[in-house]
């Protein structure tokens, strides 16, 4: 997705188009749902989120198709991104650097493209996990049709399901920093799916000059 | 009905203290199943069925005694038969009863989310309480004997109460009441080990067993059903019985260490995040800041 057509007037950029913004809200829904109910069996202090969801029979049978919802779309952001997610030796250099955009001397950076080397991991992080809670959470689904000679997948899945969520919750937090907090523009583009030309020239340069190098006359 | 046995020591996933814990010290309860005296005949079959209510199942035939694999969500209480051949070519013909063994470190209770799913009584007693039980078999994960069992029209697990609501009037559990041979029998922990002692005498030195032994295993901190084993060094062949039952290692490290590194991690993360903004707050504070910094350029 690189052509002209994404530069739009007032100086805007697309960034994220529908699929790409409906695929990224049907990954939070859910992802949200999973988490508070996830929390709730997590620890016995935080059970009453399930009371507040309509009860915790309810949050265990719905958590599962909840994360069946959650994987269909990571599968289809896999579908959209997984080339342009590829490890570059730029994203080599932009971890070296990794200390001037976590103090916000972006100047500082090794020139991105349309995803910079966080983001890359932020998706590759959260595809492994999810595929690992897929997988283990299948186990927990039916853990009565695991038979007595297979238990050990019940042992693993125990310990793999929760350490995975984790994992992506660390994530998940980074990513709401980035998003709402720290990268003013970055929650409007996946609402509306552009970004501000400025905002692309300084957090994305390269994405940037691959767009405006294509069109003949970038429209300001 | 009577609460005289029935205040609660452990809940499952509960947050806070217990009420009434330690306020009242009882007896620990005891089951003590002597499988040289049994004689598989299931009365004690019958009568769990018959006072707990429990539907006439269909049963498995091959060409055995054994009328099931193993126990049901509706079916607690089941003789596991074995054909065990000994060393000196000679045949034995092993009877067990299994059922919830009532470990004083329950698995379930430890793997289990719900809160109040699972108590333990003083007595010792490990009781499902299915009106809080939300379905999602950890306990069955946490069990090492297999026995917590789940319905699959309510997804609500089940498995021996050892007769709760008889205990609790003063009787015996049902199973015990109903054995014609006398191998089962029913009192105080300490009583019932020092009776199996005294089988376990008898068997080492007049019966020819000298490897004869109680089971209490003290991987779950003993149980409230234990057994009077011919072979006490080799469980495996009463039907699987295990030789150390334990909770499952990766349910301690689930309950324990990892839910501690999880909790820091959450909240150490938050913090972290919180005072990393508030010492180099957002990248650029308004969106025309943005070209006004160097690396921007007026677009």
């Amino acid at each position: 997705m690189s052509s002209s057509e994404q530069i739009i007037p007032h100086g805007h950029i697309l960034r994220y188009n529908l699929r790409e913004r409906l695929t990224h809200w049907v990954a939070a829904a859910a992802y949200i749902y999973l988490l508070s109910t996830g929390l709730a069996f997590w620890s016995p202090w935080l059970f009453w989120i399930a009371a507040a969801l309509g009860g915790a029979q309810v949050s265990r049978m719905l958590h599962p198709w909840a994360g069946l919802i959650f994987f269909a779309s990571v599968w289809n952001m896999y579908a959209m991104w997984a080339q342009q997610m590829k490890h570059t030796e730029d994203d080599r250099k932009w971890w070296k650097a990794v200390r001037y955009y976590s103090t916000n001397q972006d100047e500082k950076m090794p020139p991105a493209g349309r995803y910079n080397a966080g983001q890359k991991f932020l998706f590759w992080g959260f595809f492994w996990s999810t595929v690992a809670l897929l997988v283990t959470g299948i186990v927990l689904w039916f853990p009565e049709y695991i038979p007595w000679n297979l238990r050990f997948l019940r042992y693993l899945s125990v310990l793999i399901h929760p350490a995975a969520a984790l994992f992506t919750i660390g994530l998940f937090m980074i990513h709401l920093y980035m998003g709402l907090f720290a990268e003013r523009g970055a929650f409007g583009s996946v609402i509306r799916g552009d970004v501000s030309i400025a905002f692309a020239k300084r957090y994305h340069p390269a994405w940037y000059k691959e767009i405006v190098g294509e069109s003949s006359s970038p429209r300001k | 009905m009577s609460q005289a046995t029935l205040r609660v020591q452990k809940i499952s996933g509960h947050a806070g203290s217990v009420p009434g814990e330690d306020t009242q010290r009882e007896y620990t309860v005891c089951k003590l199943i002597d499988t040289t005296t049994c004689i598989g005949c299931k009365a004690c079959e019958v009568a769990c069925m018959e006072w707990n209510d429990l539907p006439f199942g269909e049963t498995v035939f091959d060409n055995s005694y054994q009328t099931m694999p193993e126990t049901r969500w509706n079916y607690w209480n089941l003789i596991l038969f074995n054909e065990h051949e000994r060393e000196d070519g000679s045949l034995m013909w092993l009877m067990r009863k299994n059922q919830c063994m009532h470990c004083a470190e329950p698995g379930c209770l430890a793997a289990c989310p719900a809160d109040g799913a699972i108590v333990q009584y003083t007595n010792g007693i490990v009781d499902f309480q299915q009106a809080n039980c939300i379905g999602c078999g950890y306990c069955i994960t946490g069990c090492p004997f297999d026995i917590p069992k789940m319905n699959p029209q309510t997804h609500r697990v089940f498995k021996c109460t050892l007769c709760t609501d008889r205990v609790s009037e003063g009787l015996e559990p049902a199973c015990i009441k109903s054995c014609p041979t006398g191998c089962l029998h029913f009192g105080s922990k300490e009583d019932m080990l020092d009776l199996a002692g005294k089988r376990v005498k008898q068997l080492r030195d007049h019966s020819n067993f000298p490897n004869a032994g109680v089971y209490d295993p003290p991987g779950v901190g003993g149980t409230g059903v234990v057994y009077v084993l011919h072979d006490a060094s080799n469980p495996e062949i009463y039907g699987g019985l295990p030789k150390n039952p334990r909770v499952p290692l990766s349910v301690k490290l689930w309950k324990g260490p990892l839910k501690w590194l999880g909790n820091v991690a959450m909240i150490g993360g938050m913090i972290g995040l919180f005072v990393h903004y508030l010492r180099y707050g957002p990248k650029a504070r308004e969106e025309e800041d943005l070209t006004s910094k160097p690396g921007g350029g007026k677009s």
